[in-house]
Protein backbone atom coordinates (compact mmCIF):
# COMPACT_ATOMS: atom_id res chain seq x y z
CA UNK A 1 0.00 0.00 0.00
CA UNK A 2 1.58 3.31 -0.82
CA UNK A 3 0.28 6.51 -0.14
CA UNK A 4 0.85 9.48 -2.51
CA UNK A 5 -0.27 13.39 -1.25
CA UNK A 6 1.29 16.64 -2.65
CA UNK A 7 1.85 19.46 0.16
CA UNK A 8 3.61 22.96 0.91
CA UNK A 9 5.34 21.92 -2.52
CA UNK A 10 6.41 18.54 -2.07
CA UNK A 11 5.40 15.55 -4.01
CA UNK A 12 5.41 12.56 -1.24
CA UNK A 13 4.91 8.59 -2.04
CA UNK A 14 4.37 6.60 1.91
CA UNK A 15 5.39 3.54 1.63
CA UNK A 16 2.76 1.62 4.18
CA UNK A 17 4.16 -1.52 4.84
CA UNK A 18 8.27 -0.33 4.85
CA UNK A 19 7.74 2.76 6.68
CA UNK A 20 9.52 4.51 3.50
CA UNK A 21 9.10 8.01 3.13
CA UNK A 22 10.26 9.43 -0.37
CA UNK A 23 10.11 13.06 -1.39
CA UNK A 24 9.64 12.71 -5.69
CA UNK A 25 10.34 14.97 -8.51
CA UNK A 26 6.91 15.07 -10.66
CA UNK A 27 7.64 12.29 -12.90
CA UNK A 28 8.23 9.62 -10.27
CA UNK A 29 5.64 10.79 -8.17
CA UNK A 30 3.02 10.65 -11.41
CA UNK A 31 4.04 6.97 -12.12
CA UNK A 32 4.04 5.95 -8.36
CA UNK A 33 0.50 7.41 -8.10
CA UNK A 34 0.01 5.45 -11.13
CA UNK A 35 1.56 1.99 -9.52
CA UNK A 36 -0.13 2.76 -5.67
CA UNK A 37 -3.31 2.04 -7.71
CA UNK A 38 -3.09 -0.36 -10.75
CA UNK A 39 0.01 -1.92 -8.95
CA UNK A 40 3.48 -2.25 -9.34
CA UNK A 41 4.11 -3.55 -13.63
CA UNK A 42 8.05 -5.31 -12.95
CA UNK A 43 8.03 -5.38 -17.06
CA UNK A 44 8.78 -2.39 -17.98
CA UNK A 45 7.26 0.92 -18.44
CA UNK A 46 3.59 0.58 -19.99
CA UNK A 47 2.02 2.62 -22.57
CA UNK A 48 -0.49 2.78 -20.42
CA UNK A 49 1.44 4.37 -17.48
CA UNK A 50 2.62 6.82 -19.91
CA UNK A 51 -1.00 8.13 -20.60
CA UNK A 52 -1.56 8.30 -17.01
CA UNK A 53 1.64 10.46 -16.54
CA UNK A 54 0.87 12.67 -19.38
CA UNK A 55 3.14 15.99 -19.80
CA UNK A 56 6.65 14.45 -18.89
CA UNK A 57 8.94 13.12 -21.70
CA UNK A 58 9.56 9.51 -22.58
CA UNK A 59 13.17 9.97 -21.22
CA UNK A 60 11.90 11.68 -17.72
CA UNK A 61 9.55 8.49 -17.22
CA UNK A 62 11.88 5.94 -18.04
CA UNK A 63 14.44 7.60 -15.77
CA UNK A 64 11.37 7.58 -12.78
CA UNK A 65 10.63 4.01 -13.66
CA UNK A 66 14.50 2.78 -13.38
CA UNK A 67 14.49 4.59 -9.66
CA UNK A 68 10.87 3.08 -8.44
CA UNK A 69 12.07 -0.14 -9.66
CA UNK A 70 15.23 0.02 -7.42
CA UNK A 71 13.18 1.01 -4.55
CA UNK A 72 10.99 -2.23 -5.53
CA UNK A 73 13.63 -4.30 -5.75
CA UNK A 74 15.26 -2.85 -2.34
CA UNK A 75 12.05 -3.95 -0.13
CA UNK A 76 11.16 0.17 -0.21
CA UNK A 77 8.18 0.55 -2.35
CA UNK A 78 5.28 -1.38 -3.16
CA UNK A 79 6.08 -3.64 0.22
CA UNK A 80 4.02 -6.10 0.72
CA UNK A 81 2.26 -6.21 4.33
CA UNK A 82 4.28 -8.73 6.89
CA UNK A 83 2.17 -7.82 10.19
CA UNK A 84 -0.85 -9.78 9.26
CA UNK A 85 0.75 -12.86 11.17
CA UNK A 86 2.55 -10.84 13.79
CA UNK A 87 -1.11 -9.32 14.69
CA UNK A 88 -3.29 -12.59 14.56
CA UNK A 89 -0.65 -13.85 16.83
CA UNK A 90 -1.16 -10.90 19.37
CA UNK A 91 -0.87 -12.43 22.85
CA UNK A 92 -0.47 -9.22 24.78
CA UNK A 93 -1.09 -9.81 28.19
CA UNK A 94 -2.07 -7.55 30.63
CA UNK A 95 1.01 -6.06 32.22
CA UNK A 96 0.65 -2.61 32.99
CA UNK A 97 2.94 0.16 32.95
CA UNK A 98 1.16 3.12 33.10
CA UNK A 99 -1.51 4.44 35.53
CA UNK A 100 -3.02 7.67 35.43
CA UNK A 101 -3.99 8.56 39.11
CA UNK A 102 -7.24 10.47 39.78
CA UNK A 103 -5.88 12.20 42.30
CA UNK A 104 -9.29 14.57 42.40
CA UNK A 105 -12.31 14.00 41.21
CA UNK A 106 -12.89 17.70 41.45
CA UNK A 107 -12.13 20.83 39.79
CA UNK A 108 -11.50 24.46 40.88
CA UNK A 109 -13.04 25.23 36.86
CA UNK A 110 -15.74 24.39 35.02
CA UNK A 111 -14.67 23.86 31.01
CA UNK A 112 -17.53 23.91 29.26
CA UNK A 113 -16.52 21.17 27.13
CA UNK A 114 -14.84 19.07 30.11
CA UNK A 115 -15.11 15.12 29.26
CA UNK A 116 -14.91 14.56 32.72
CA UNK A 117 -17.86 16.41 33.81
CA UNK A 118 -16.11 19.13 35.58
CA UNK A 119 -14.17 16.54 37.42
CA UNK A 120 -16.59 14.52 38.44
CA UNK A 121 -16.81 12.21 36.07
CA UNK A 122 -20.29 11.63 36.30
CA UNK A 123 -19.91 10.65 40.33
CA UNK A 124 -19.43 12.29 43.34
CA UNK A 125 -16.43 14.54 43.99
CA UNK A 126 -13.91 13.16 46.07
CA UNK A 127 -10.09 13.30 46.27
CA UNK A 128 -7.91 10.05 46.79
CA UNK A 129 -6.81 9.55 49.54
CA UNK A 130 -2.98 8.50 50.62
CA UNK A 131 -4.28 5.20 51.36
CA UNK A 132 -5.50 4.21 48.06
CA UNK A 133 -2.49 6.16 46.47
CA UNK A 134 0.09 4.16 47.42
CA UNK A 135 -2.25 1.18 47.04
CA UNK A 136 -2.61 2.19 43.16
CA UNK A 137 1.72 1.99 43.08
CA UNK A 138 1.39 -1.39 45.15
CA UNK A 139 -0.80 -2.46 42.37
CA UNK A 140 1.12 -1.53 39.39
CA UNK A 141 4.50 -3.13 40.56
CA UNK A 142 2.70 -5.71 41.08
CA UNK A 143 1.25 -5.95 37.58
CA UNK A 144 3.92 -4.70 36.20
CA UNK A 145 5.94 -7.75 35.48
CA UNK A 146 9.63 -7.33 33.86
CA UNK A 147 8.75 -3.62 32.80
CA UNK A 148 11.14 -0.95 34.21
CA UNK A 149 9.97 1.77 33.37
CA UNK A 150 6.24 2.55 34.82
CA UNK A 151 4.20 5.86 34.11
CA UNK A 152 2.38 7.49 36.69
CA UNK A 153 -0.10 10.67 35.57
CA UNK A 154 -1.19 12.76 38.37
CA UNK A 155 -4.98 13.76 36.47
CA UNK A 156 -8.37 14.32 37.92
CA UNK A 157 -10.53 16.65 37.99
CA UNK A 158 -7.26 19.27 38.92
CA UNK A 159 -4.60 16.98 40.69
CA UNK A 160 -2.97 20.39 42.71
CA UNK A 161 -6.37 20.28 44.88
CA UNK A 162 -4.51 17.12 46.55
CA UNK A 163 -0.94 17.94 46.10
CA UNK A 164 -0.26 16.28 49.86
CA UNK A 165 -1.17 13.02 48.06
CA UNK A 166 0.45 13.78 45.07
CA UNK A 167 3.90 14.59 47.33
CA UNK A 168 3.68 11.60 49.18
CA UNK A 169 2.95 9.05 46.92
CA UNK A 170 6.18 10.52 44.89
CA UNK A 171 7.88 9.00 48.01
CA UNK A 172 6.25 6.21 48.42
CA UNK A 173 6.51 5.61 45.12
CA UNK A 174 10.32 6.22 45.14
CA UNK A 175 11.05 3.98 48.14
CA UNK A 176 9.28 1.02 46.73
CA UNK A 177 11.26 1.07 43.05
CA UNK A 178 14.50 0.77 44.80
CA UNK A 179 12.66 -2.01 46.57
CA UNK A 180 11.36 -3.75 43.35
CA UNK A 181 14.13 -1.98 40.82
CA UNK A 182 11.53 -0.26 38.74
CA UNK A 183 11.71 3.55 37.97
CA UNK A 184 9.17 5.66 37.88
CA UNK A 185 8.57 8.57 35.77
CA UNK A 186 6.05 11.34 36.87
CA UNK A 187 3.34 13.40 34.89
CA UNK A 188 1.43 16.16 36.23
CA UNK A 189 -2.00 17.38 34.05
CA UNK A 190 -2.54 20.63 35.62
CA UNK A 191 -5.34 24.03 35.22
CA UNK A 192 -2.16 25.89 36.51
CA UNK A 193 -4.75 28.05 38.74
CA UNK A 194 -3.12 26.41 42.07
CA UNK A 195 0.79 26.04 40.88
CA UNK A 196 2.58 28.11 43.30
CA UNK A 197 6.61 28.49 43.57
CA UNK A 198 6.79 25.79 46.06
CA UNK A 199 4.79 23.20 43.91
CA UNK A 200 6.48 24.00 40.64
CA UNK A 201 9.91 23.23 43.22
CA UNK A 202 8.36 19.68 43.72
CA UNK A 203 7.33 19.08 40.42
CA UNK A 204 10.26 20.22 38.84
CA UNK A 205 12.48 18.12 40.88
CA UNK A 206 10.36 15.05 40.77
CA UNK A 207 8.52 15.38 37.36
CA UNK A 208 9.83 14.49 33.72
CA UNK A 209 6.42 15.87 32.19
CA UNK A 210 3.59 18.89 33.50
CA UNK A 211 0.62 19.67 30.61
CA UNK A 212 -0.55 22.64 31.00
CA UNK A 213 -4.27 23.52 29.91
CA UNK A 214 -4.67 27.10 28.42
CA UNK A 215 -6.36 26.90 24.96
CA UNK A 216 -4.65 29.83 22.77
CA UNK A 217 -5.60 33.69 22.72
CA UNK A 218 -7.71 34.88 25.71
CA UNK A 219 -10.84 35.43 23.97
CA UNK A 220 -10.74 31.78 23.29
CA UNK A 221 -9.12 30.71 26.41
CA UNK A 222 -11.94 32.78 28.57
CA UNK A 223 -14.86 31.58 26.55
CA UNK A 224 -14.73 27.53 27.78
CA UNK A 225 -12.08 27.61 30.59
CA UNK A 226 -14.42 29.70 33.57
CA UNK A 227 -14.62 29.28 37.27
CA UNK A 228 -17.53 28.98 38.66
CA UNK A 229 -18.48 32.78 38.61
CA UNK A 230 -17.80 32.68 34.62
CA UNK A 231 -14.23 34.48 34.90
CA UNK A 232 -11.90 32.63 32.21
CA UNK A 233 -8.42 31.49 33.58
CA UNK A 234 -6.37 33.01 30.70
CA UNK A 235 -4.60 35.99 33.11
CA UNK A 236 -3.69 33.67 36.05
CA UNK A 237 -2.37 31.28 34.31
CA UNK A 238 -0.51 32.83 31.70
CA UNK A 239 2.70 33.98 33.38
CA UNK A 240 2.35 30.82 35.77
CA UNK A 241 2.48 28.85 32.62
CA UNK A 242 5.79 31.22 31.20
CA UNK A 243 7.34 30.55 34.69
CA UNK A 244 6.77 27.09 34.30
CA UNK A 245 8.22 26.83 31.00
CA UNK A 246 11.45 28.85 31.38
CA UNK A 247 12.13 27.07 34.80
CA UNK A 248 12.28 23.95 32.57
CA UNK A 249 14.13 25.15 30.49
CA UNK A 250 11.91 24.91 27.60
CA UNK A 251 11.79 21.25 27.68
CA UNK A 252 9.70 18.36 28.93
CA UNK A 253 6.55 20.25 29.64
CA UNK A 254 3.32 20.93 27.20
CA UNK A 255 1.13 23.52 26.89
CA UNK A 256 -1.65 21.54 26.34
CA UNK A 257 -4.92 23.34 24.59
CA UNK A 258 -8.40 22.05 23.38
CA UNK A 259 -9.48 23.48 20.01
CA UNK A 260 -13.58 23.57 19.13
CA UNK A 261 -15.97 24.86 17.10
CA UNK A 262 -15.79 28.47 18.03
CA UNK A 263 -12.19 28.73 17.05
CA UNK A 264 -12.09 26.88 13.80
CA UNK A 265 -9.07 28.90 13.15
CA UNK A 266 -6.78 27.59 15.88
CA UNK A 267 -3.88 27.57 13.91
CA UNK A 268 -3.98 31.20 15.79
CA UNK A 269 -3.96 29.93 18.92
CA UNK A 270 -1.55 27.72 18.59
CA UNK A 271 1.22 31.24 17.10
CA UNK A 272 -0.53 32.81 20.07
CA UNK A 273 0.81 30.43 22.21
CA UNK A 274 3.86 30.41 20.49
CA UNK A 275 4.05 34.13 20.13
CA UNK A 276 3.85 34.06 24.41
CA UNK A 277 6.99 32.14 24.39
CA UNK A 278 5.95 28.77 24.57
CA UNK A 279 8.11 26.00 22.84
CA UNK A 280 5.77 22.71 23.43
CA UNK A 281 2.99 23.08 22.27
CA UNK A 282 0.10 20.42 21.94
CA UNK A 283 -3.25 21.86 20.66
CA UNK A 284 -6.04 19.22 19.75
CA UNK A 285 -9.64 18.88 18.41
CA UNK A 286 -11.96 18.94 21.04
CA UNK A 287 -13.77 15.25 21.48
CA UNK A 288 -17.52 15.64 22.28
CA UNK A 289 -21.21 14.52 21.25
CA UNK A 290 -22.24 16.45 17.94
CA UNK A 291 -25.53 17.49 19.17
CA UNK A 292 -23.40 20.62 21.73
CA UNK A 293 -23.04 23.48 20.37
CA UNK A 294 -19.46 23.65 20.45
CA UNK A 295 -18.41 20.14 18.77
CA UNK A 296 -16.80 19.57 15.98
CA UNK A 297 -19.07 18.36 13.24
CA UNK A 298 -18.16 16.34 9.85
CA UNK A 299 -18.82 19.49 7.73
CA UNK A 300 -15.96 21.35 9.84
CA UNK A 301 -13.23 18.54 8.32
CA UNK A 302 -12.43 20.62 5.03
CA UNK A 303 -11.60 23.79 7.11
CA UNK A 304 -9.55 22.39 9.89
CA UNK A 305 -7.75 20.10 7.53
CA UNK A 306 -7.10 23.55 5.94
CA UNK A 307 -6.02 24.78 9.03
CA UNK A 308 -3.32 22.33 10.23
CA UNK A 309 -1.71 23.44 6.68
CA UNK A 310 -1.78 27.04 7.49
CA UNK A 311 -0.36 26.00 10.64
CA UNK A 312 2.08 23.55 9.07
CA UNK A 313 3.14 26.46 6.86
CA UNK A 314 4.01 28.52 9.36
CA UNK A 315 5.53 26.42 11.45
CA UNK A 316 8.15 25.44 8.59
CA UNK A 317 8.73 29.99 8.13
CA UNK A 318 9.74 29.90 11.67
CA UNK A 319 11.70 26.85 11.80
CA UNK A 320 13.93 28.10 9.14
CA UNK A 321 13.67 31.45 10.70
CA UNK A 322 15.58 30.08 14.12
CA UNK A 323 12.21 30.96 16.15
CA UNK A 324 10.48 27.74 16.07
CA UNK A 325 8.32 25.91 18.34
CA UNK A 326 7.27 21.91 18.49
CA UNK A 327 3.59 21.44 17.80
CA UNK A 328 3.06 17.69 19.43
CA UNK A 329 0.91 16.50 16.29
CA UNK A 330 3.86 17.62 13.92
CA UNK A 331 6.78 15.83 15.46
CA UNK A 332 7.37 12.56 14.11
CA UNK A 333 10.27 9.95 14.04
CA UNK A 334 10.83 9.04 11.12
CA UNK A 335 14.15 7.33 11.75
CA UNK A 336 13.96 5.42 14.65
CA UNK A 337 10.20 5.25 15.75
CA UNK A 338 7.88 3.25 17.83
CA UNK A 339 8.36 -0.59 17.39
CA UNK A 340 5.75 -3.23 15.11
CA UNK A 341 3.96 -4.17 18.23
CA UNK A 342 3.52 -0.55 19.56
CA UNK A 343 2.69 0.51 15.77
CA UNK A 344 -0.10 -2.63 16.00
CA UNK A 345 -1.50 -1.67 19.28
CA UNK A 346 -1.49 2.20 20.07
CA UNK A 347 -2.23 3.38 23.22
CA UNK A 348 -2.24 0.15 25.36
CA UNK A 349 -6.10 1.35 27.45
CA UNK A 350 -7.10 -1.35 29.23
CA UNK A 351 -4.02 -3.68 29.81
CA UNK A 352 -0.51 -1.63 29.37
CA UNK A 353 -2.15 1.68 31.01
CA UNK A 354 -5.19 1.72 33.33
CA UNK A 355 -7.07 4.79 35.59
CA UNK A 356 -7.85 4.55 39.13
CA UNK A 357 -10.46 6.69 40.39
CA UNK A 358 -10.73 8.40 44.15
CA UNK A 359 -12.02 5.49 45.42
CA UNK A 360 -9.71 3.08 44.00
CA UNK A 361 -11.54 2.25 41.08
CA UNK A 362 -9.68 1.01 37.65
CA UNK A 363 -10.54 1.67 34.71
CA UNK A 364 -9.38 0.87 31.32
CA UNK A 365 -8.51 4.48 31.07
CA UNK A 366 -9.09 7.79 32.02
CA UNK A 367 -11.95 8.43 29.53
CA UNK A 368 -13.60 5.13 30.51
CA UNK A 369 -13.72 6.79 33.97
CA UNK A 370 -17.31 6.15 35.85
CA UNK A 371 -18.30 4.10 33.44
CA UNK A 372 -19.59 1.48 35.31
CA UNK A 373 -19.83 -1.07 32.37
CA UNK A 374 -15.88 -0.58 31.70
CA UNK A 375 -14.93 -0.94 35.11
CA UNK A 376 -12.21 -3.77 35.24
CA UNK A 377 -11.49 -4.25 38.80
CA UNK A 378 -10.79 -2.21 41.84
CA UNK A 379 -6.83 -1.35 43.99
CA UNK A 380 -9.01 -4.21 47.13
CA UNK A 381 -9.18 -7.63 44.58
CA UNK A 382 -7.01 -6.06 41.16
CA UNK A 383 -8.26 -6.83 37.89
CA UNK A 384 -11.85 -9.04 38.44
CA UNK A 385 -13.18 -8.21 34.91
CA UNK A 386 -10.28 -10.31 33.06
CA UNK A 387 -12.08 -11.01 29.80
CA UNK A 388 -12.72 -6.94 29.52
CA UNK A 389 -8.61 -6.56 29.92
CA UNK A 390 -8.22 -9.59 27.49
CA UNK A 391 -10.38 -7.77 24.83
CA UNK A 392 -8.61 -4.79 25.33
CA UNK A 393 -4.97 -6.54 25.28
CA UNK A 394 -5.93 -8.14 21.79
CA UNK A 395 -7.43 -4.86 19.99
CA UNK A 396 -4.95 -3.65 17.05
CA UNK A 397 -5.06 -2.49 13.90
CA UNK A 398 -6.01 -5.78 12.49
CA UNK A 399 -8.68 -6.52 14.56
CA UNK A 400 -10.51 -3.29 13.07
CA UNK A 401 -12.26 -3.40 10.10
CA UNK A 402 -11.84 0.40 9.16
CA UNK A 403 -8.41 -0.13 9.54
CA UNK A 404 -7.65 -2.01 6.83
CA UNK A 405 -7.40 -0.22 4.40
CA UNK A 406 -5.50 3.17 6.06
CA UNK A 407 -2.86 4.08 5.22
CA UNK A 408 -2.18 6.34 8.43
CA UNK A 409 -2.83 2.95 10.35
CA UNK A 410 0.62 2.33 11.58
CA UNK A 411 1.28 6.46 12.75
CA UNK A 412 -1.91 5.98 14.84
CA UNK A 413 -2.34 2.57 16.01
CA UNK A 414 -5.90 2.79 15.33
CA UNK A 415 -6.68 5.92 17.42
CA UNK A 416 -8.21 6.53 20.16
CA UNK A 417 -10.46 2.83 21.96
CA UNK A 418 -12.34 5.46 24.10
CA UNK A 419 -13.65 7.93 21.63
CA UNK A 420 -14.28 4.41 19.41
CA UNK A 421 -16.70 3.60 22.35
CA UNK A 422 -18.77 6.24 23.00
CA UNK A 423 -18.94 6.99 19.14
CA UNK A 424 -19.90 3.80 17.75
CA UNK A 425 -20.46 1.42 20.47
CA UNK A 426 -17.82 -0.60 19.85
CA UNK A 427 -13.76 -0.32 20.28
CA UNK A 428 -13.08 -1.77 17.18
CA UNK A 429 -14.99 0.75 15.34
CA UNK A 430 -12.24 4.18 15.47
CA UNK A 431 -14.37 7.20 15.76
CA UNK A 432 -14.04 8.67 12.20
CA UNK A 433 -14.03 12.55 12.53
CA UNK A 434 -10.65 12.07 14.49
CA UNK A 435 -9.33 9.52 11.75
CA UNK A 436 -9.62 12.04 8.42
CA UNK A 437 -7.89 15.00 11.39
CA UNK A 438 -5.37 12.49 12.09
CA UNK A 439 -4.26 11.61 8.50
CA UNK A 440 -3.92 15.30 7.71
CA UNK A 441 -1.89 15.71 11.01
CA UNK A 442 0.55 13.12 9.71
CA UNK A 443 0.55 14.40 6.37
CA UNK A 444 1.42 17.79 7.89
CA UNK A 445 4.16 16.47 9.70
CA UNK A 446 5.75 14.68 6.54
CA UNK A 447 5.85 17.40 4.67
CA UNK A 448 7.19 19.69 7.25
CA UNK A 449 10.24 16.82 7.33
CA UNK A 450 10.37 17.48 3.50
CA UNK A 451 10.98 20.74 4.08
CA UNK A 452 12.69 20.97 6.72
CA UNK B 1 18.65 8.85 -7.53
CA UNK B 2 17.95 11.86 -9.41
CA UNK B 3 13.88 11.76 -8.68
CA UNK B 4 13.79 10.45 -5.75
CA UNK B 5 15.02 11.53 -1.96
CA UNK B 6 14.10 9.14 0.56
CA UNK B 7 13.72 10.61 3.74
CA UNK B 8 13.01 7.92 5.91
CA UNK B 9 14.21 4.34 5.29
CA UNK B 10 12.99 0.63 5.54
CA UNK B 11 11.90 1.35 9.72
CA UNK B 12 9.50 -0.79 9.97
CA UNK B 13 11.19 -4.37 8.97
CA UNK B 14 14.00 -3.07 11.35
CA UNK B 15 11.57 -2.73 14.21
CA UNK B 16 10.53 -5.71 14.01
CA UNK B 17 12.99 -7.37 15.12
CA UNK B 18 12.87 -5.97 18.41
CA UNK B 19 9.46 -5.46 18.76
CA UNK B 20 7.83 -5.40 22.22
CA UNK B 21 9.91 -4.82 25.28
CA UNK B 22 7.31 -2.47 26.44
CA UNK B 23 9.63 0.13 28.20
CA UNK B 24 8.35 3.09 25.98
CA UNK B 25 6.08 6.23 26.94
CA UNK B 26 2.43 5.28 26.95
CA UNK B 27 1.19 7.66 24.35
CA UNK B 28 -1.61 8.98 25.80
CA UNK B 29 0.25 10.07 28.81
CA UNK B 30 2.16 12.61 26.89
CA UNK B 31 0.60 15.41 26.01
CA UNK B 32 -2.87 14.44 24.35
CA UNK B 33 -5.30 12.38 26.85
CA UNK B 34 -7.67 12.47 23.86
CA UNK B 35 -5.86 11.23 20.93
CA UNK B 36 -3.63 8.32 19.97
CA UNK B 37 -0.58 9.24 18.09
CA UNK B 38 2.51 6.69 18.19
CA UNK B 39 4.35 7.72 15.51
CA UNK B 40 6.16 10.39 17.63
CA UNK B 41 7.03 7.97 20.30
CA UNK B 42 10.61 7.53 21.04
CA UNK B 43 12.18 3.66 21.15
CA UNK B 44 13.21 3.21 24.33
CA UNK B 45 15.84 0.48 22.94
Amino acid sequence: MVHCFEMLGSSIAIDVYSGCVHVMEKPAYMLTKYYSEAGFEKDGLSEKAMAFCGGFSREALEEAYEEIKELYDGDMLFTEDCYQEIAKNFKKGTVVKALCLHVAHDCNLRCKYCFADEGDYGGKKGLMSLETAKAAIDFVIKNSASRRNIEVDFFGGEPLLNFDVVKETVKYAREQEKLHDKNFRFTITTNGLLLDDEKLAFINENMCNIVLSIDGRKEINDRVRVNVNKKGSYDKIVPVFQKVAESRNQDNYYVRGTFTRYNLDFAKDVLHLADLGFKQISVEPVVAPFEEDYALQYEDIDTICKEYETLAKEYIKRKQEGNGFNFFHFMIDLDQGPCVVKRLSGCGCGCEYMAVTPEGDIYPCHQFAGNEEFKVGNLNDGITNKELTAKFAKTNVYTKPDCANCWAKFYCSGGCVANAQNFNGSIEKPYDLACHLQKKRVECAIAIKAAL
Amino acid sequence: MKQVKTIAGNVMKTNASKAGCGECQTSCQSACKTSCTVANQKCEK
